[in-house]
């Protein structure tokens, strides 16, 4: 019962379905986030690779990961905020588990996913 | 007049504003509560407005919690008193009720038998909340109190989330009264203060209250309008 009336609460806080952002993990993606200078509105991208998904309803984050400078920097975003405008899939990759942490250990060549090809996907 | 409600905790999750700040709130299904009785200068001393949450089965309930709520209850003083010629004292008329408490103040437009809704607090910004915090057990200095414990090392032996020393040497040689030490920790009343009040959902009788609230999910719960200036 208290499920469901939380349920009930967080409802007014998801996005519709439709704009719930697509995307996998291991996906290289364009993080579109609105940002407020002074009372103007600017959009600023944040690009990297999905290393992880977590929470469920409303307080689920995705995790994205890029090299600046040649040190690591990592971003949570809440996926159903509504700063959130767009999350763009750049290149999709072949990852075999939902948590790409080794990543952080890697430098170099070995960060690199291999590829996958989205005319793979569709067969 | 007296502004507040009783519910029940039903659990914390997180919502954004309209300036799309994730906003942490404590989720609160409150009311509808009747007024069971109200108290005045007169008769009690104070002023106070009795109100009941949750409806009870009559299984459950004993005869004075059924007699509290309904006239209909057959009873020999009752009937002693019918007899005598006393008014009858107006009851709720409604089921026994499992969270009764009093709100201080005037009753204003409030009579027994009506009802107090989440939309009384509709003009409240802030809130206080009142309830029973979870319980602990006989809990150590370092979780009671926040002490800092001892040292993992240099020679400390098998007391590490002890306290230190309380009765010091040769002065005072004794330990002061009140000195904060390991004990029965939580289970016991416990109010925040000042807590703003996020949303009021008045279709499902639901307030989100920013932050946390005392006790466990499906503790009852007394909001009332805050005394903080």
């Amino acid at each position: 019962m208290s499920q469901q009336i939380l349920k009930l609460v967080e409802a007014s806080s998801l996005k519709e379905e439709k704009e719930v952002p697509q995307f996998d993990i291991g996906d290289t993606v364009d993080v579109h986030t609105r940002i407020l200078e002074g009372d103007k509105e600017r959009i600023q991208i944040f690009s990297g690779v999905v290393i992880a998904r977590s929470g469920t309803g409303c307080t689920e984050m995705f995790t994205v990961r890029r090299i600046v400078n040649n040190e690591g920097v990592e971003r949570k975003f809440p996926i159903h905020s509504p700063r959130i405008a767009k999350v763009e899939v750049k290149r999709s990759a072949i990852v075999r588990r939902a948590k790409l942490y080794y990543l952080r250990d890697r430098s170099g060549k070995s960060v690199r996913l291999k590829e996958r090809r989205r005319e793979e996907v569709a067969k | 007049m007296a502004v507040g409600i009783l519910g029940r905790k039903v659990g914390m999750t997180q919502v954004f504003d309209e300036a799309g700040t994730c906003v942490p709130v404590t989720v609160v299904q409150a009311g509808p509560c009747h007024v069971l009785q109200v108290r005045t200068t007169e008769r009690d001393g104070y002023e106070a407005v009795q109100l009941g949450f949750a409806d009870k089965p009559r299984r459950l309930a004993r005869r004075s919690e059924q007699g509290h709520v309904t006239s209909k209850l057959v009873t020999k003083r009752a009937k002693a008193r019918a007899a005598a010629g006393i008014a009858a004292v107006a009851k709720a008329e409604c089921e026994p009720q499992r969270f009764v408490r009093e709100i201080r103040g005037a009753a204003g437009e409030l009579a027994v038998g009506g009802t107090v809704t989440v939309e009384a607090l509709a003009s409240l910004p802030n809130v206080d909340v009142t309830a029973t915090s979870k319980g602990c057990g006989f809990s150590g200095a370092m979780k009671r109190h926040n002490f800092k414990g001892q040292r993992a090392t240099h020679g400390v032996k098998k007391c590490h989330r002890h306290m230190g020393g309380t009765g010091c040497s040769a002065f005072p040689s004794r330990v002061f009264k009140g000195s904060r030490m390991p004990g029965q920790y939580g289970n016991a009343r416990c109010t925040v203060r000042n807590q703003k009040l996020v949303r009021i959902d008045a279709e499902n009788n639901l307030l989100l209250i920013r932050g946390a609230v005392p006790g466990p999910n499906g503790a009852y719960v007394v909001i009332k309008q805050t005394n903080t200036l």
